[in-house]
């Protein structure tokens, strides 16, 4: 059985062998022009995605070596563009303004700040997330009664727009909300640093639970039930069970949800941007690194391409880290998973 | 029909006939009502927040902050207040606009996507892997990436204010969301169809049409609901690319003005809210298994 996802990422030959199902034979009718019908197929959505997302992202990196137009701070004259080389990026790296640091308030002052707190979002919602997906999953794969009922509930949260999800929470979080009410407090759930930090994770939490639970429980659907049976007959407890079968043979599945989720959590902006405003304590306590982005659009648009040329860094690093150190084969464990074999 | 079986018994809830029932009900009471417990938890986690908001979206405005828990001073002003331009907010419009932007970007995201899943998964052909890896890699590219140098060409080009400003970035991420959930459909169809329409004398481009295509209907049907769920849902590049006439729901709502400056119309954005929420939770009920097994096959969030 092919569980360990530890699978070498590289075993393409391998691939290729499954993906064409044994019971094809070389040299059917089928096979002719095969290979030109698939490369005609594809052509629409690779040259769709090269207009929607290669041309910008070509455009950004260029733009984020051009100087804004704008006056320079260091002598007071109008500079109207060319090229700025690293200029832009070390305005964000190392918080440089000209050739002073970035004074406190400015958006270039903000930016390691932003990405802590992007990183602290990543981090606390994924772990509860998980922890809490999990539970939710291994209830749900256990129910014999009311399933319908709670595959239809687990489906709500997913379903509303982040932005009515936001604006729901803050009217939860209100000062005089239901939230301040029930628990007999008088926090200012989308005004204090750590608490509008809280509000955002907890709305998070609620939105997105569900679907971990959901990606998690199709992962658990997969293993079979005479594996439980034989860890039983061995006089596995139900902790065993769980740490010595269930983790080991969900931990594809878990893996591909872990990685989903933290890069969703990366580029988190709805609920921060409608909940608090990217406010929040000392005026800046939730801004993410997309918040950051927004903001800096209307102050030049080759700084703010920089910028976004460096999350987009940031964020495919993550991405490798994930699939290499960590083993997240998303594509082999979808396979798997299509053919039932994890 | 072929695929909607596979389809349904890979529904995230699908019942497994193979479990030791006997067993359970040796353990019946603390086993079960651990069972109950943990449902009922989920249940209420899951749909209080969203009770909360349709029970105060028809709350009377005065009783905003009121706590009983089932619905009181019922009114459906706050709906004739989400409606009403007279604050400035556009809320119907948003509707229409929304309507717009995500049936044309599930129009285009499906007819691309089937054709590139379709290859995906029944063809062989040189650089598919390297195909998948693109599709994947775009499915998980930061909206925010694309919003600086779409900003500024849209506004060089006078498209800020137009309705493909919003369709072109929704693509983005409803195309990989289409081409990866309708692969999973079709690598599930039976491998035997196209030999048969082969036999029976069709090429392959006419095996995909007059016997793949239809088969994959209902894959086809929900893979398009999840690309207009996620367009309808899109929030960042719509907040920045869209102005007061072609603004959606999610800008719309977010937007709100009040009577009062600094005073948020809660009432009537709950009011709003719900009629944005209600028809998705209506079709994500209608559709749940599909749904959901659209959704673990994809692993995309909308």
């Amino acid at each position: 059985m092919s569980v360990t996802s530890g699978v070498s990422a590289d075993d393409q030959a391998e691939q290729q062998a499954q993906a064409s199902p044994p019971e094809r034979k070389q040299g059917s009718t089928l096979r002719k022009g095969e290979g030109r019908l698939g490369l005609y197929l594809v052509a629409p959505t690779i040259i769709l995605l090269a207009v929607v997302i290669g041309y910008p992202v070509v455009k950004a990196i260029v733009m984020s070596f051009q100087k804004d137009p704008g006056l320079d701070k260091a002598t007071g004259m109008f500079v109207s563009g060319g090229s700025a080389g690293f200029s832009n990026y070390t305005h964000w790296i190392l918080q440089r303004c000209g050739t002073a640091s970035c004074p406190p308030g400015t958006l270039g002052a903000e930016f390691w700040d932003s990405v802590g707190t992007t990183f602290f979002f990543t981090a606390a919602t994924v772990i509860i997330e998980v922890l809490l997906g999990m539970w939710m999953a291994l209830v749900m794969n256990r129910a014999f009664r009311g399933r319908a009922l709670l595959r239809a509930s687990v489906l709500v949260p997913w379903a509303i727009p982040t932005a009515i999800t936001a604006k729901l929470w803050y009217f939860i979080f209100a000062y005089d909300g239901i939230a301040n009410r029930v628990l007999h407090t008088h926090i200012l759930w989308t005004g204090g640093e750590w608490a509008s930090r809280f509000a955002i994770i907890i709305a998070d939490v609620w939105k997105t639970t569900p679907f971990i639970a959901l990606l998690i429980l199709a992962g658990l659907q997969v293993i079979p039930a005479d594996t439980y049976e034989a860890a039983r007959v061995d006089g596995a407890n139900s902790w065993q069970r769980f740490t010595m079968v269930t983790l080991p043979l969900v931990r594809p599945a878990l893996m591909v949800a872990v990685l989903f989720r933290t890069l969703d959590a990366l580029r988190i902006y709805d609920l921060p941007a409608i909940l608090t405003g990217g406010g929040g304590g000392t005026g800046h306590s939730t801004t993410t690194l997309s918040i950051l982005v927004v903001d800096q659009i209307r102050g030049g648009f080759n700084s703010a391409a920089a910028l976004s040329t460096l999350t987009f860094l940031l964020i495919f690093l993550v991405a490798f880290i994930f699939v290499k150190f960590l083993g997240a084969h998303v594509v082999q464990t979808q396979q798997r998973q299509q053919k039932g074999t994890i | 029909m072929a695929s909607t079986t596979a389809v349904g018994n890979r529904g995230g809830l699908a019942p497994a006939p193979d479990r030791p029932v006997i067993r359970r009900r040796s353990r019946f009471t603390f086993a079960s009502v651990r069972s109950y417990a943990g449902i009922v938890l989920i249940v209420i986690f899951c749909l209080l927040p969203f009770y909360w908001m349709v029970v105060t979206a028809f709350r009377n405005v005065g009783y905003t902050f009121d706590t009983t828990p089932w619905p009181t001073h019922v009114t459906l002003d706050n709906f004739k207040t989400a409606f009403s331009t007279s604050l400035g907010n556009h809320f119907g419009r948003a509707l229409i606009n929304s309507a717009i932007i995500g049936i044309c970007t599930t129009i285009l995201a499906v007819l691309a996507g089937c054709f590139a899943a379709y290859a995906i998964a029944r063809l062989n052909f040189r650089g598919k892997y390297l195909v998948l890896g693109v599709v994947l890699g775009a499915s998980m590219f930061p909206g925010v990436a694309l919003l600086t140098p779409l900003f500024q060409l849209f506004t060089n080009i006078h498209w800020i204010g137009s309705y493909q400003a919003l369709i072109i970035p929704d693509i983005s991420f409803a195309l990989p969301l289409t081409v990866y959930t309708l692969t999973a459909f079709f690598a599930e169809m039976p491998w035997e169809l196209e030999e048969a329409a082969v036999v029976d004398g069709c090429t392959p481009g006419q095996a995909f049409r007059k016997v793949i295509l239809p088969l994959a209907a209902p894959g086809l049907f929900t893979t398009a609901i999840l690309a207009f769920i996620s367009s309808w849902n899109e929030f960042l590049l719509a907040s920045e690319l869209s102005n007061d006439k072609t603004q959606p729901v999610t800008v719309a709502i977010a937007q709100f003005t009040g009577s009062q400056p600094h005073q948020e119309p809660y009432t009537a954005v709950m009011a709003a809210g719900t009629i944005v929420t209600v028809p998705l939770v209506i079709m994500v009920l209608l559709l749940q298994r599909r749904i959901v097994a659209g959704l673990t096959a994809g692993g995309v969030k909308g």
